[in-house]
């Protein structure tokens, strides 16, 4: 029996209903993106209920506990507002767990109570609630708007905003904002720019946090982790460069214009092309040279994308997520010689269908684009129901789809709540990008031989 | 640029004041912004010239997120800026929730940038400050500078009174102040020295006494501030003094909210006995 047996290929136009979205909330990003700072621990200032779900959804893909506090609104609270809640927490939380930074999202309850976070800090500092060399940090989330990419976005703003300053020591180190990312593709980061030979500060950075080893010993505040002291000298950098628009391009921007540090904003480095300009950015920000190891290891991808190609050659793929992984994956399938067929992402955003324009660059004429509220998974269904696809990439929810419809898929993206592998093994870089290749190659290749008449059954491919 | 908010009880005459003194700061050239922040969305009528605009929550309904500057901002008396943010019908939805996501909206779009050369904006909120929505536009970085519009009856200076406890928790956090009281006449007795007394007591001032007169609602018939309407009659001399006023005003203070009996004891003096 098909799950999703009553998805019909007859698509109606629909204005309010989403069914299946392709998104969530927005603290989710607020909460990931906070968990990237160290000795941080996020806030949720709203009901229990929030702040549970955000973390179990973080637990279930990182295969971490993922700590976070919240207000726990009641009905009080709500008539009230939640001032003094987190006035209380804030004592609380600085008394007990000894953050060095606690980082405040809102909820949609607390949007529409329309709590003032910034006149709370304030108050909570007038009343000697926040130690010294402690820091209160906030975003505004509610989820209403936007989506869990938004939040994301919106912290790592917040970040600049109440940590960055430009002082008269000028340095020579380089900003990097990764965007959404795992934290195996931050470690990859480091690496990349290690081998260039680039001084950075990355922030947010959550690899030694949700990919931390097993000690044996629980530390609840682990290793890794920007510490507050580099987000500080963020203002004194070069130049930062940012990966991918919607998660991290108001952070830079904000840099800019707070502290007049240069950006560059690129896609996020996944394939051949977003690296290769990843890394020739870095070469010209920091004026250093390619080494050869990192120039062979671009030929090691280039080889087993042209040895394999056949398997590549005209597939039709359909993709959903957010944006940034959405234009570098299209763009990198595009070189592979696949086909980005159908493309969703429950973010809202004009700019998306822009940048994916450019991308699909008039070469696969039949693309499907679509962003906001409407695009959905049901959407993407029905289109594949219309007209079949070879692949499927995306996060766990794409399962259903694929259990009904018999197609491979490569699970990408966020939340993977089925599978282990994305935070320990990058998709960015040249490394990153061979292991697509693998994943891409291991689920089509599967499924060859699981539908192969026995005529057709290959030993060798 | 100097962001200005007039609070003041439901029915005291907010909209309308602060439709006059817009007029008569347009008049002296400045260029000046109203937001009004009231889900009936008559806070721009009379520069307008009627209820010609559409809000900004209305625009977001219908046109989704992605909208532009110009859809939700008209050019009015005087080339003053006039938006809307509206609201829901009376009875349903959550209109302080309204007056936020408007406000945000009009920072994101770039109504405040510097290119805009705005010297003032003026937010017109509805009635006393009854959820945090209502206190948006005092928020840090928002409007430093109120003015409340009051009356010589009880119940506006009750919630004037309200309103200044409003204040005092944003301005301890931030940088907006008390700019001063402005009387709204309602020819109550002594109601001058009434207000006087109630602003030396919240340790403000009574900023300009705006006395009765009909041709305001000749005016506003007209769909018209009484600047544009009659810029000779005696009144449309009030509101530019007031603007005046307000123009050359250094008196800002964190107010100090009176007691209940306090405010009963101060009508008691200088209302009701004699």
């Amino acid at each position: 029996m098909t799950l999703l047996r009553h998805t019909t290929a007859d698509v109606k136009e629909r204005s309010g209903l989403t069914i299946n979205p392709a998104k969530t909330c927005q603290p989710i990003g607020a909460m990931y993106a906070a968990l990237g700072v160290r000795n941080c621990l996020p806030h949720s200032h709203g009901s229990q209920g929030c702040c549970a779900y955000h973390r179990s959804t973080l637990t279930r893909h990182y295969k971490e506990p993922v700590m976070a506090a919240t207000s726990s609104f009641t009905e009080g609270s709500s008539v009230f507002g939640g001032q003094s809640n987190l006035l209380q927490a804030i004592e609380n939380i600085f008394t007990i767990y000894k953050p060095d930074i606690i980082a405040v999202h809102t909820t949609c309850l607390s949007e529409t109570i329309g709590d003032d976070i910034p006149q709370i800090i304030a108050k909570a500092k007038e009343e000697g609630k926040i130690p010294a060399g402690k820091f209160v940090i906030h975003v505004n989330t509610p989820s209403y708007v936007g989506s869990h990419v938004v939040g994301f976005s919106g912290m790592v703003k917040s970040l600049v905003d109440y940590f960055a300053v430009a002082t008269d020591d000028k340095r020579r180190t380089i900003n990097i904002i990764p965007g959404w990312v795992e934290p195996s593709d931050m470690r990859e980061i480091r690496r990349l720019t290690a081998a260039l030979g680039v001084e950075t500060i990355i922030f947010p950075d959550t690899s030694d946090v949700l990919d931390a080893p097993q000690t044996g010993q629980r530390q609840f505040y682990p290793d890794g982790g920007t510490p507050v002291e580099s987000l500080r000298k963020a203002g004194d950098s070069l130049s930062t460069i940012a990966l991918g628009l919607s998660a991290s391009g108001a952070a830079a921007r904000a840099l800019d214009a707070k502290c007049k540090v240069p950006c560059d904003i690129l896609e996020l480095p996944i394939g051949l092309r977003a690296t290769d300009r990843f890394i020739d950015a870095l070469r010209r920000a920091a004026r250093v040279h390619v080494p050869e190891a990192l120039n062979r290891e671009r030929g090691r991808l280039v080889d087993v994308m042209s040895d394999m190609h056949q398997y590549f050659y005209n597939k039709r793929v359909a993709l959903w997520g957010d944006p940034d992984q959405l234009v570098a994956l299209s763009e990198f399938l595009i070189d592979l010689d696949m086909r980005p067929v159908y493309v969703v992402t429950g973010t809202p955003g004009r700019e998306f269908e822009a940048r994916m324009a450019r991308v699909l660059a008039g070469k696969i004429s039949e693309a499907k684009v679509r962003q906001g509220s409407c695009a959905d998974m049901f959407l993407m269904h029905q289109w594949i129901k219309e007209q079949p696809v070879d692949l499927l990439i995306g996060n766990t929810y794409g399962k259903y789809i694929a259990r009904d419809e018999n197609i491979p898929f490569v699970r990408h993206g966020f939340p993977i709540m089925d599978r282990v592998g994305h935070s320990y093994f990058p998709t960015v870089g040249y490394q990153g990008g061979l292991r697509l290749l693998e994943k891409i190659l291991d689920a089509v290749l599967a499924h060859k031989d699981r539908e192969s008449s026995e005529e057709s059954f290959e030993l060798v491919m | 640029m100097r962001k200005v908010a007039i609070y003041g009880k439901g029915g005291i005459g907010k909209s309308t004041t602060t439709q006059n003194t817009v007029a008569a700061l347009a008049e002296m050239g400045k260029k000046v912004m109203v937001v009004g922040c009231d889900p009936k969305a008559d806070s721009t009528r009379l520069l307008l010239g009627g209820l010609a605009q559409k809000t900004v929550l209305d625009t977001l309904r219908e046109e989704g997120e992605e909208v532009e500057l110009d859809l939700i901002r008209r050019t009015g008396y005087g080339g003053t800026l006039c938006t809307e943010s509206g609201g829901p019908e009376p009875g349903v939805g959550c209109a302080g929730r309204g007056i936020i996501t408007s406000i945000n909206m009009l920072e994101q779009l770039g109504a405040y940038d510097a290119d805009q050369n705005l010297d003032y904006v003026f937010y017109d909120v509805l009635g006393d400050v009854v959820c945090g929505g209502f206190a948006m536009p005092i928020r840090d970085g928002k409007a430093e500078e109120i003015y409340i519009v009051v009356s010589g009856e009880m119940m506006a200076m009750y919630a004037a009174n309200n309103i200044c406890k409003g204040i005092v928790k944003f301005a301890e956090a931030g940088k907006v102040r008390l700019g001063g009281l402005i009387c709204n006449s309602r020819k109550v007795d002594r109601e001058l020295d009434l207000i006087q007394a109630l602003a030396d007591k919240l340790g403000t001032q009574l900023i300009h006494f705006v006395p009765r007169d009909n041709d305001v609602q000749r005016a506003e018939i007209n769909r018209k501030t009484v600047i544009d309407w009659n810029p000779a009659c005696p009144q449309a001399d009030e509101y530019r003094k007031l603007s005046k006023a307000i123009d050359g005003n250094t008196n800002f203070v964190i107010p100090k909210p009176l007691k209940i009996e306090e405010l009963e004891a101060l009508l008691l003096e200088h209302g009701l006995l004699n």
